[in-house]
């Protein structure tokens, strides 16, 4: 209940932020964009609406967890409106709750929006879609968690220009997790034991993205898909108790 | 636990050091406080800007943890969610969610206690009435004054009908017509049985409110007790002299009785500070035949109080660094 409270709270909060619906509308352009873009490419016209609308929901979801999410944490403490909360009967591990699932709410409705746009284009163009797309939906939200949690994470610590580097910098890597594997392959000792530990501890991100599948129709299997959204929910559930445990050791000045 | 004879707040010994800066350089903010807040008063915590009461007050809320030292809410120990239930708190100069509504507001206060529909909406009715706020209910707090968020943060404060209400700097920033209003608001908290203790460097405030203050120095505890006792155990109380036709050598007898002569043409005023040099002073007058104007005791005040003990506090600290 209190949980729900403050998540819903925190979504009545990002509807009212001008940032989200800059990135709505930049991103609905972007989806829309494709249209242009298809005069100027000969065939495989398909293949490019759903790599750039894909490509658009992914990225400006990412940009809205971050720049959202770093300040979920770090401006209720500036604006000291946490004072409030924690000297409620509220547990600073419920808040922390709140203010992410708030978030992912906002999210979700956004990615909801996101996809409508990109439905009608597909519709308009006579492009077929198949039931892999909502399966390549379903993991770029998983990513959102992901991400929002890097996000929240940071910002129980650190400033907010700090969490968004940081967190920035995190989905940069975690995308390229692969290549860190690869390289310390190539490497001996000290090198090859930080690169593969940094591969086993960052978030692989890759992991979420179906976007090949989709442009080349290929189906991923239900176990697969069991498996990166366990990985996702495990990832998500390991920071967000990492970042309670932070959160209730902080003195609010 | 919840006993009725149990002080409701008990602090004891309670220090908070903070790291600052980049070498995490130690600043001492509250240095071994220890007071009693009982079931039903109204306590003041005094001091001046800086002195620890908001730390104090913080650490009581589970806000920031303490060094060391103890504190107890209703027997529990800081930061019991049980205990919280039957707080209500409102920060210094109060920050919220400016994007919500009044109602709103305190509706999502309202569910941080669990509490839900139409209970819910008749006490965010009664509160906006109490605060005189039942104009602005559907307005959003962006929009508000500072005297009228201070309102609605004292709103805030009650929505779970709090047993003991912790009121940091609550006077901060109101015009008079406000602060009286503070004031009217927490003797009638007072009346319906609640304990409210505030933090205020308005004396003239608590000394109006308030049945025992407690007065903090630079995050040291330099004065506590009821206010009547602290006021009477002030032993300096100071008489005021106006003397015409006094002749210099008189003055020079009287002037070593004194702590402050000023000469006005004809006219002297002296300040003095005990009974005996009171009667000293009139006898060396009538002796000198000079003509005693007024003799008027000053009644001591906290506020004499607060700036002695600031002088001595100062003086404490300046030997110390010495």
């Amino acid at each position: 209940m209190k949980v729900l409270s403050i998540a819903f709270n925190t979504f009545r909060e990002n509807l009212r932020d001008k940032l989200l619906y800059n990135l709505l509308i930049f991103a609905l352009l972007m989806i829309g964009s494709s249209l242009i873009l298809m005069r100027l490419t000969l065939g495989e016209f398909h293949r490019l609406i759903l790599d750039i609308g894909l490509g658009s929901i992914n990225f400006f979801g990412v940009l809205i967890a971050i720049f959202i999410g770093i300040g979920l944490v770090s401006k209720e403490i500036e604006k000291k409106t946490i004072y409030t909360i924690v000297s409620k009967p509220v547990a600073r591990f419920q808040f922390l709750l709140g203010k992410y699932l708030g978030l992912s709410l906002t999210l979700f409705i956004n990615t909801t929006i996101m996809t409508a746009g990109l439905l009608a284009v597909l519709y308009f163009q006579d492009v077929p879609v198949h039931g892999v797309l909502f399966k390549a939906l379903g993991m770029i939200m998983l990513e959102f968690m992901v991400i929002t949690a890097v996000a929240l994470l940071f910002s129980t610590f650190s400033s907010a220009t700090l969490s968004a580097i940081f967190t920035l910098a995190i989905y940069v890597i975690g995308h390229l997790t692969p290549d860190l594997k690869a390289f310390g392959q190539k490497m001996e000792g000290l090198g090859r034991t930080t690169l593969e530990g940094m591969y086993y501890v960052l978030p692989n991100l890759e992991r979420f993205n179906l976007k090949g599948h989709v442009t080349h129709q290929l189906d991923v299997p239900t176990s697969d898909l069991l498996m990166i959204a366990s990985y996702g929910m495990a990832y998500t559930i390991f920071l967000l108790m990492l970042a309670s445990i932070i959160f209730q050791r902080r003195d609010f000045r | 636990m919840d006993r009725a004879d149990l002080p409701i707040v008990q602090v004891e010994n309670l220090r908070k050091v903070f790291r600052v800066g980049f070498w995490g350089r130690c600043v001492t903010a509250v240095d071994g406080v220890s007071l009693e807040v009982q079931r039903g008063e109204v306590f003041g915590f005094l001091g001046p800007n800086g002195a620890g009461k908001t730390t104090t007050i913080k650490m009581l809320m589970g806000l920031i943890y303490p060094s060391a030292g103890t504190a107890t809410l209703f027997g529990r120990v800081i930061g019991d969610q049980a205990a919280k239930t039957k707080v209500g708190f409102l920060p210094e100069s109060p920050y919220f969610y400016d994007y919500l509504t009044s109602r709103e507001f305190l509706r999502f206060y309202g569910h941080l206690f669990g509490l839900l529909g139409g209970m819910l909406e008749k006490r965010i009715d009664e509160l906006l009435e109490l605060v005189g706020m039942t104009h602005a209910r559907d307005l959003q707090l962006r929009k508000f004054s500072k005297g009228m968020l201070q309102r609605v943060g004292i709103a805030q404060a009650l929505i779970n009908d709090p047993e003991l209400v912790i009121l940091d700097e609550p006077m901060s920033g109101l015009d008079p017509i406000g602060r009286k209003e503070v004031r009217d608001l927490i003797l009638r908290l007072k009346e319906s049985g609640k304990t409210v203790m505030f933090s205020s460097h308005i004396l003239h405030d608590a000394e109006l409110l308030c049945d025992r203050v407690a007065m903090i120095m630079k995050g040291r505890l330099v004065a506590s007790g009821h206010v009547s006792e602290l006021i009477a155990g002030d032993t300096t109380q100071e008489v005021e002299m106006v003397i015409d036709r006094l002749r210099p050598e008189a003055l020079e007898r009287i002037r070593p009785l004194t702590s402050k002569v000023v000469l006005k043409g004809e006219r002297v005023m002296a300040m003095l500070t005990s009974q005996q040099d009171v009667d000293h002073a009139l006898d060396v007058i009538r002796s000198a035949k000079a003509k005693l104007v007024a003799l008027t005791p000053h009644k001591a005040s906290l506020e004499d109080l607060f700036i002695r003990k600031a002088k001595g506090a100062q003086s404490v600290v300046e030997a110390r660094v010495a």
